[in-house]
């Protein structure tokens, strides 16, 4: 019994030492540098409007809809979709006949809205859920077949709309790594400031 | 399947490559109660303090019953300690949000989730926890049961390397050192990273945005903040897993960037590769070490490349309405990472981790069988850090044990004669999961608990379940995230039996491999002859490769034929359910 009780004093002791160090000290050593050198991002990337209102995060997709904006992904984030304090996503397997009914109903409300022939083939990325549900980006070929809706409702010109795509797409990371992308939430701001 | 994605995946296995031997000679160095590391000046008297406090004399080191048992005992210091917080977080401090205490069963699946090292994620991350939870109840674990795996694979280590011994090193020694020389500098720097591209770490409540295009029912966006940087660090290093938010590693917070997916990545394989360089450090064979890196890349690229052509194939069902085929399956997946980042990201999570940046519920049906096929391997290609190299170690008792059978001379493994108990050690540590997948799978799928579960019907229905036992059991913690494992009802049976998964998975396995290490640390070593059979170079590679697939394959296609592969000919066929 004896090494037993020994064992315990030396696992309730490393416990709450360990405890301080990798829970108390170390987050704070993190949430000290973050605040102290980046505290943009550790506080979220957040996009105050000129007004001091907050209106959202760069790294956080929302919702839109109609003639006017750029539609971000389908989500499945909350109830209504791109709920930041529920990501998730939807988790319909590749069977599913509600995913294939989403699918269906989407590609159909997509060509609709951009003008696109009834056969037309629809991105990927226009009308399926992401992971988190909170997907800021779409593929630069969907931001394209959005431009002319959007130019027309707005009464820009293609080139101007283009050149805001330009402004919010991101390149892949140190040349190779990832996708290009565009990041919604810019581009519709950048669209409202024009 | 584009080039840059070929680049990609070098890059990766390149830069993995490069990082292994550094990291695997300061590993030796850690795992050496006298190494000298650059850290000592800080942390040595702080580690001396420690020891004191604890009462433990560092160099005296245990057998493989004081090892095992000082192992058992700190585990469940922590369990417990898990446990009450959780139950209790709503009379704890950094809570914010005012969230609840969690109920008994899910607060005992989450306890043993993380002090197993799988973090299976039976509840949804913003919305369950408290700061106070995720900081001290969550990240404790996330450190210590990955030095804990570290330990026990450098105590089988010992075993193997020395000879006419009867200790395995000292578990104290080991715990402390590993988490305060190896684990919390290396979360440190990449915590600081990851903070660089965008991820949170703050104490402040939830913001709340005014949308930019507001619509009727909803005008504003409730951001979900908190510590997240620090945790995501330790997740991916300690191949943890659990993530901070439900959504893992897909939400942006957690991996904003290409960039941070690529190092977050790196970060899952790191030490569970350098330890193979640490194996062959050890035994002297730093061509054994290389061989067992070897078997298991090249397990990882097959798997991995064989994920991403699934996916990129897309499913032809969703084509049909219209879907581009070039764009591939996109449907659970982020912009940012595209078809080969989530795919390459699955693979490398279910062979060590369980973070997710996709949802693997959504793959296809071939894509979502890979990731269930590498945890079912046990997590050995790379693995949970220890994990993956002591489950690695057992099949390579039994590739030599095999090899020897072949050509009728008693088997040796680096001079030791394998004897008829080692073999039963390994059977053991092998069946243990082979029981604990299929045997839970059964039951789930034969009772109306298991089946209320369900996110998806068909196949996909029983591969949810089969998933969510082969992650617990594995202790990998990804999830073919539709299963509802904590129902509004508060039956406890899933979270229960996942419990029971995990702690089997770990400790049933553990407790028969220290049992060989004993065994092993007790033979004497004898100098090679001529019909030893090498543990190096091609013919082992294959060898433990052949051994690895075909006990993974007789074990669980069978079972696999029921979910994906059945699955993968009604979605050409165009079956939906």
């Amino acid at each position: 019994m004896k090494p037993l009780i020994l064992h315990l004093r030396g696992a309730v002791v490393s416990t709450l030492i360990l405890t301080l160090m990798c829970c108390g000290l170390y987050p704070l050593v993190v949430w000290g540098i973050g605040q102290e050198v980046f505290p943009h991002q550790a506080n979220g990337s957040l996009i105050i409007g000129r007004d001091g209102i907050l209106r959202g995060s760069a790294l956080l997709g929302q919702n839109f809809s109609g003639p006017l904006y750029f539609h971000s992904r389908p989500s499945a984030a909350g109830a209504s979709g791109y709920d930041a304090g529920a990501s998730g996503g939807s988790n319909l397997g590749p069977t599913s006949r509600k995913l294939a009914d989403q699918i269906r109903e989407r590609t159909a409300a997509y060509r609709a809205e951009n003008g696109l022939a009834a056969e037309a083939p629809v991105p990927a990325d226009a009308v399926t859920a992401s992971g988190s549900g909170l997907d800021p980006h779409i593929s630069p070929r969907n931001a394209e077949i959005q431009a002319d809706r959007v130019a027309k409702a707005r009464n820009l010109t293609g080139d101007q709309v283009r050149e805001l795509i330009r402004a919010a797409t991101e390149g892949p990371g140190l040349g190779i790594l990832g996708e290009p992308r565009v990041n919604v939430v810019w581009l519709n701001l950048a669209l409202d400031a024009e | 399947m584009k080039i840059t994605d070929w680049l990609q995946l070098d890059l990766f296995l390149g830069v993995l490559a490069l990082i292994t031997r550094p990291l695997g000679i300061y590993l030796t160095r850690v795992l050496d109660p006298h190494g000298k590391t650059f850290l000592d000046p800080v942390l040595r008297p702080l580690e001396r303090l420690t020891y004191g406090l604890m009462g433990v004399e560092p160099d005296r080191e245990h057998g493989w019953k004081q090892y095992t048992a000082a192992m058992l005992v700190f585990s469940l210091t922590g369990l417990v300690m898990t446990w009450v917080i959780l139950m209790c977080q709503h009379l704890l401090p950094l809570n914010p949000q005012g969230l609840p205490g969690l109920s008994a069963p899910l607060a005992f699946n989450t306890a043993i989730s993380f002090t197993t090292n799988t973090n299976w994620q039976s509840y949804a991350g913003e919305s369950t926890m408290s700061y106070f939870s995720q900081t001290v109840a969550l990240t404790i674990h996330n450190f210590t049961s990955a030095a804990v795996g570290i330990g026990i694979a450098a105590a089988l280590v010992r075993g193997i390397s020395r000879h006419s011994a009867e200790t395995l090193g000292n578990f104290w020694s080991d715990l402390v050192r590993v988490t305060c020389y190896l684990l919390l500098p290396g979360s440190l720097v990449l915590a600081v990273f990851l903070m660089s591209q965008g991820t949170i770490q703050n104490f402040k409540p939830d913001d709340t945005a005014q949308l930019i295009q507001p619509s009727g029912e909803t005008a504003t966006q409730v951001i979900a903040q908190g510590p997240m940087a620090s945790q995501a660090a330790i997740k991916m290093l300690g191949t943890n897993g659990g993530g901070f938010t439900n959504a893992n590693a897909a939400q942006p917070f957690e991996n904003p960037t290409p960039l941070s997916n690529f190092v977050q990545m790196l970060s899952i394989f790191a030490i569970g590769s350098a330890l193979t360089y640490y194996l062959g450090r050890m035994v002297k064979n730093q061509r054994h070490g290389w061989a067992v890196w070897w078997a298991m890349i090249l397990l990882f690229t097959g798997a991995a490349v064989f994920c991403w052509w699934a996916e990129a194939c897309g499913n032809p069902i969703h084509q049909s309405l219209g879907v581009m085929a070039a764009d591939g399956n996109m449907e659970g997946k982020e912009v940012r990472f595209g078809i080969f980042n989530s795919s390459l990201f699955a693979t490398v999570t279910t062979a060590a981790c369980g973070a997710v940046n996709a949802m693997h519920d959504s793959f296809t049906a071939l894509g979502g069988l890979v990731p269930l096929f590498m945890m079912e391997l046990g997590e050995v290609v790379i693995g949970g850090v220890g994990a993956g190299l002591y489950g690695m170690l057992v099949f390579v008792i039994l590739a030599v044990f095999i090899a020897g059978l072949m050509v009728g001379r008693t088997p040796e493994y680096l001079g030791k004669k394998i004897a008829a108990f080692d073999v039963k050690m390994a059977m053991i540590a092998l069946l243990v999961l082979c029981v604990s997948i299929l045997g839970f799978t059964a039951w789930a799928v034969a009772s109306e608990w298991g089946l209320a579960g369900l996110n998806n019907s068909g196949p996909h229905g029983f591969s949810e379940i089969l998933y969510a036992y082969s992650s617990a059991t594995a202790n990998n913690g990804s999830a073919f995230a539709g299963l509802t494992a904590t129902p509004a009802n508060g039956d406890a049976h899933w979270n229960l039996t996942l419990a029971a998964a995990m702690l089997i998975g770990r400790f049933l396995m553990i407790v028969p491999i220290m049992a060989l290490a004993g065994s092993l640390v007790k033979k004497k070593i004898s100098p090679p002859g001529a019909g030893t059979f090498p543990v190096s170079g091609a013919t082992f590679v294959i060898l433990l490769m052949g051994t690895v697939l075909l006990i993974g394959a007789l074990n669980f296609v069978p079972a696999l034929a029921l979910g994906p592969i059945v699955e993968h000919f009604l979605m050409l066929k165009g079956s939906l359910f």
